[in-house]
């Protein structure tokens, strides 16, 4: 199992060779990416700034719960900070197992936990020029589960 | 005591400041560290009730402070 907050391209097949092992039957792969509009505007690039010693050890700890719940030590995760063009990758999670449900559930499973937990803000830049940071205040966010 | 508090992106903009030392009597609790931020000029843009962090972990508003504390006032994360 490997985290890593990052800030530069992910390399999306050296994750994949980190969770390889011969008793697996089944590896996901979740890529998350810059989309190029958001809420009808166009968007241009993403600028991510984190609260970095934080989010190194919250990002470990959602997948050490991962390791546990779904019974896999077999997960990497990378998540990119600083400047991302439309496209590019800003998380990436490799999860491989021996069955096909649990893979996809440990996956499923660390994104949403992210999306709760990890201190990580996005500044969406538009084609106009400006930019916003993105406040989901139609997503429930709250801290760690109890 | 003094603790220090830490600022984030929207937070960070509207304080015009990323990082504060604050000054605080005994037994302040994470509340009261929000409570004095709230009152600085832009502070009143924060929300009564901001998710804070700790010494890099989750705490509820009532946790009572440390001298050295490191208090994150974490606005709405929007990882992946």
């Amino acid at each position: 199992m490997r985290t890593a907050i990052v800030d530069d391209v992910i390399d999306v097949e050296s994750l994949l060779a980190e969770v390889e092992r011969d008793s697996n039957g089944a590896t996901v792969l979740f890529i998350g990416t810059v989309r190029d509009q958001n809420n009808g505007r166009p968007v241009t690039g993403i600028e991510y700034a984190c609260y970095g010693p934080m989010a190194t050890r919250e990002l470990s700890s959602i997948c050490t719960e991962a390791s546990e719940r779904f019974a896999t030590l077999d997960i990497v995760v990378e998540h990119r900070v600083g400047h991302l063009f439309v496209g590019e990758a800003s998380v990436v999670i490799a999860v491989a197992h021996a069955r096909r449900g649990s893979a996809y559930e440990a996956s499923r499973y660390i994104i949403e936990q992210i999306k709760r937990r990890l201190p990580i803000w996005k500044r969406e830049e538009y084609t106009d020029g400006t930019r916003e940071w993105v406040d989901p205040t139609a997503v429930a966010v709250v801290g760690p589960e109890s | 005591m003094t603790v220090t508090a830490l600022l984030f992106a929207s937070y960070a903009d509207v304080l015009q400041c990323e990082s504060l030392e604050i000054a605080l009597p005994k037994g302040a609790t994470v509340g009261d560290v929000v409570a004095h931020v709230r009152a600085m000029p832009g502070g009143a843009m924060l929300p009564p009730s901001p998710l804070v962090a700790v010494n890099q972990a989750y705490a509820r508003s009532d946790v009572v402070l440390a001298s050295g504390d490191e208090i994150a006032i974490i606005p709405p994360v929007a990882g992946g």
